[in-house]
């Protein structure tokens, strides 16, 4: 089958690709481009864990044809770190104990992500409902909720 | 993953393609290209169209019309949507109704739909280029369409005049147990005049319960009031069984949740 040409910006930087047309963003994602933070756990659109961000609205990459992001602006957890300082989120995540096996991680850091941008000081309930599309097998979710409300709070701090 | 995409300006060259077998229409893409995703190889060509006109919403004092192509997240954010806001917050996660199109919803087979039934409660219609067909004759045939639908279009309830309830196990996120819509107009001393009532999961698609519309004419919203209808419920229905509910218990605990609607 004939390639097809994409081309979007990846956290900030130019990327071109030739993919097999009908290519979900994940597998573009990863495959292609080499970007393995976004992870392919269900391709169902159930788990969560693939969550990246386009035009900055939260999606499910794993049901996004990568062919429909052309021109997109593309956000992924590896495009949060500032050289070796972590994103705030990042952070809470680590502080506060977030992270277990670490495969939800990135897509709970993304959806958290969008909330922030949007809601800066949410309340729980708004955390809950923001990470609802978001599965985790670990860590029973309190801790995550707590590192979102965290970064949060470290960051009207900083603000401050 | 065998798939194709091809993108269309126009509906007319989006339907044009429509016609060729093994095609389908790319919405939001949460259905289909998950289908692709499990090795459902009767989709390998997918058609989408991005014209502007899909993504359109008009609200009109006699009219709404919302194009296909508008997601759930669009119709939860619009100032002038707030009776159907409800029901676009009950389909899926942030992501999903980032994604999930009206026009797609009204395709989804149950336990999915939950949208659409807010529609068929409203008295919606649905363009698919050749004129104008009520929801309910659409759903009907929906498996035969191959024709792209470009909008659907409702009265605009009056403040208030809709209702809707979704039951899931789990909060604040799930799939449907059930859904019910019901558009209820009453006169001054309180009686039915008419009564549309939707449910979702009680049969393959979105269905009337019609049995309880007529129970509720000429009577009030009290529990008197109400219990023909509640006990007429489950008329024509078959729900489906799944992971979530039997089709036992959801027969069982409609009628339960339709009085905490009416009674709401
Ligand atoms: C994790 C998850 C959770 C979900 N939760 C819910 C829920 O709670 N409630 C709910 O109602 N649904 C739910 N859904 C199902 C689905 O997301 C919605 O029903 C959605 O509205 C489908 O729209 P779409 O645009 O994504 O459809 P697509 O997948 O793009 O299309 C679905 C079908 O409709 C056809 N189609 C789409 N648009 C058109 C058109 N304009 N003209 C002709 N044919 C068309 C396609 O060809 C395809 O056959 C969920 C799905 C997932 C993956
Ligand atoms: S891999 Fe996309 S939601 Fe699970
Ligand atoms: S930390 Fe293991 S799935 Fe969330």
């Amino acid at each position: 089958m004939a390639k097809v040409p994409v081309q979007f910006t990846l956290n900030g930087s130019e990327k071109a690709e030739f993919i097999d047309s009908g290519t979900t963003l994940l597998n573009a994602l990863r495959d292609k481009i080499g970007d393995t933070s976004p992870k392919g756990g269900c391709h169902q659109g159930t788990c969560g864990a693939c969550s990246v961000i386009v035009d900055g609205e939260l999606r499910l990459s794993c049901l996004t044809l990568a062919e429909t992001c052309n021109g997109a602006s593309i956000t992924t957890t590896s495009g949060l770190a500032d050289g070796g300082v972590l994103h705030t989120l990042q952070r809470a995540f680590l502080d506060t104990f977030a992270t277990q096996c670490g495969f939800c991680s990135p897509g709970m850091i993304i959806a958290a992500k969008v909330l922030l941008d949007h809601t800066p000081n949410p309340s729980r309930e708004e955390v809950v409902e923001a990470l609802s599309g978001n599965i985790c097998r670990c860590t029973g979710y309190e801790p995550i909720i707590q590192a979102v409300l965290t970064a949060a709070r470290s960051n009207s701090q900083n603000a401050a | 993953m065998a798939l194709a995409l091809q993108t269309f300006a126009t509906v007319k060259d989006a339907n044009a393609a429509l016609k060729i077998e093994g095609t389908r229409y790319l919405g939001g893409g949460t259905l289909v290209v998950r289908a692709a995703n499990e090795g459902d190889v009767s989709v390998f060509s997918l058609v989408r169209s991005i014209d502007p006109a899909l993504s359109t919403i008009e609200v009109g004092d006699a009219k709404v019309r919302i194009g296909a192509s508008v997601t759930m997240a669009a119709i939860t954010r619009h100032p002038d949507l707030g009776a159907l806001a409800k029901a676009a917050r009950a389909v899926g996660g942030p992501a999903i109704r980032n994604m999930a199109t009206v026009g797609g919803n009204l395709f989804a087979p149950a336990p999915y739909g939950d949208f659409a039934v807010a529609l068929l409660a409203l008295d919606a219609s649905v363009d698919t280029g050749k004129g104008e067909l009520p929801l309910e004759t659409f759903l009907a045939g929906r498996d035969e369409t191959r024709a792209l639908v470009t909008s659907v279009s409702f009265t605009p309830p009056k403040t208030d005049s809709l209702r809707f309830l979704k039951v899931s196990r789990v909060k604040p996120k799930g799939v449907s147990v059930l859904s019910i819509a019901a558009v209820l107009e009453q006169a001054a001393d309180g009686t039915i005049g008419s009564a549309r009532i939707a449910l979702g999961c009680l049969a393959d698609r979105p269905m009337r319960a019609v049995a309880a519309e007529k129970a509720l004419i000429g009577r009030s919203l009290t529990r008197d009031g109400i219990a023909a209808a509640l006990a007429a419920a489950s008329e024509g229905t078959s729900p489906i069984t799944d992971p979530i509910a039997s089709a036992w218990y959801r027969a069982e605990v409609l009628p339960v949740h339709l009085g905490r609607l009416l009674l709401s």
